[in-house]
């Protein structure tokens, strides 16, 4: 009878453990773990001076430079969640751990959240300030990066285990999760211009909510199969 | 007595090239199991396989049930950025084994790192790091088995003559390990418990 509770028991205390370790180390390498929101408020910024300071260009371009710099930096972190596991041993370790594979996958997916699509989520509203974003639109923005990070992060989970081992894997990544990432993109950007466009934005998040709750049932599964394969 | 890890019909190829196939091979309590064969034999693989790491291309490899396996590989799975303490720690968790500050401190302190417990990893030499990787070994409730390949790599002769200690005490109380090493066992730790040897590709 109490085997049900064990194995709830165990599920948790897997989620706790790789999340314990893999946040202390960020905080280690607290540099390293800047870097991609580092890069995408300096690319983001890089627009207004290249194309001019003209207020209405700006505001109709911001939702779209926002999100195709989040999508460039979260895929500049994605590269090295599994890579550094897999050559120091501890992906082994995971394997024969009799912890489900799936869960810690679901849990690295949600470590790369925490530690790089939720601070390009608190950065965007005054990145959206700099390109002059209305407030309700600003608000899409958010909204829509809050649905829209986590997919980045678990179709970036699958693309780094499926390049475990390869000597080009960091740029084959990002021409292997980039093209899946198009959907977000389009519905992510979009709730902002129905925004501004006065239409209602609420079809953009059920797409965007939609995306999100297929890629978090797929890709942890996906993943792990994909990490097995590595191993072989 | 059961076997505790029992293997037959093994076959492992890397690439087009077929390492071994037909292997058939048996653990049981209380055995030490040294695995020989020149280099490029496929040792490290067979280990691989029978730790459940790889599943085989051909045969099966079944485990006692209720046994626990213990692996350790050439690398020795430690994060640089964290403490030994932190590390073991870590190591336990993921296999589920409930253990205290004081036993992961008790294990550092059998591997001769008592002082070193919270300094980063980072720090160590490949010595001491091995010695972190095998503290994992004291932590491991049950006997049950342990697959170390070469496990005495980078020790030097107190880190070498302490692993044995360890080794022998597991067997004593009906543990089995099965290990690689390119050195000679009964040089290396003369007081070992009864080693049998196993050929690898030697016709059986």
């Amino acid at each position: 009878m109490g085997s049900g509770g064990d194995i709830v028991k165990a599920r948790s205390s897997v989620w706790r453990v790789i999340l314990g370790r893999d946040l202390r180390m960020a905080g280690r390498r607290r540099i390293d773990a800047l870097l991609p929101v580092v890069f995408f408020v300096v690319a983001v910024t890089l627009f207004p001076l290249g194309v001019g300071p003209e207020p209405q260009m700006l505001r109709q371009m911001a939702p779209g430079v926002v999100w195709v710099c989040a999508l460039m930096a979260s895929m500049m972190s994605v590269t090295a969640m599994y890579s550094v596991d897999h050559a120091d041993g501890t992906l082994e370790q995971m394997v024969i751990s009799g912890q489900s594979l799936v869960a810690i996958a679901a849990a690295k997916a949600l470590v790369h959240w925490l530690t790089t699509g939720l601070p390009l989520l608190v950065m965007s509203p005054v990145l959206g300030v700099l390109f002059d974003v209305r407030a309700e639109a600003l608000a899409a923005l958010c909204l829509g990066l809050l649905l829209g990070t986590p997919i980045l992060s678990l179709l970036g989970g699958v693309g780094s285990a499926l390049t475990l081992g390869l000597r080009s894997g960091g740029v084959l990544l990002i021409l292997l999760v980039l093209p899946l990432t198009i959907p977000a993109l389009i519905f992510g950007a979009g709730a902002v211009s129905a925004v501004d466009a006065g239409i209602s934005p609420a079809g953009h998040y059920s797409l965007l909510g939609a995306l999100l709750i297929l890629s978090a049932l797929g890709a942890p599964l996906a993943t792990a199969a994909a990490l097995r394969i590595a191993l072989h | 007595m059961g076997s505790i890890l029992n293997a037959e019909g093994l076959a492992c190829r890397r690439g087009m090239r077929r390492l071994f196939r037909e292997v058939k091979f048996e653990v049981s309590p209380g055995e030490v199991v040294w695995i020989k064969g020149s280099n490029g034999r496929g040792k490290s693989s067979l280990l691989r396989l029978l730790a459940g790491i790889v599943a085989p291309d051909e045969g099966e490899v079944r485990l006692a049930t209720g046994a626990s396996c213990a692996f350790i590989g050439h690398a020795n799975a430690l994060k640089d950025d964290l403490s030994a303490l932190e590390n073991l720690r870590f190591m336990a968790g993921l296999r589920g084994l409930s253990v205290s500050q004081q036993d992961v401190l008790a294990a550092l302190q059998t591997l001769g790192l008592a002082g070193r417990e919270g300094s980063p990893v980072r720090t160590f030499s490949q010595g001491q790091r091995r010695r972190v990787a095998l503290a994992r070994l004291a932590l491991e409730a049950s006997p049950g088995l342990w697959i170390l390949d070469e496990p005495f790599d980078a020790l030097d002769t107190t880190g070498t003559a302490v692993l044995g200690k360890m080794l022998s005490g597991h067997v004593a109380q009906g543990g089995c390990v099965v290990l690689t090493s390119h050195l000679e066992l009964s040089l290396v730790v003369p007081d070992l418990a009864p080693v049998r040897e196993w050929v690898l590709g030697a016709t059986s």
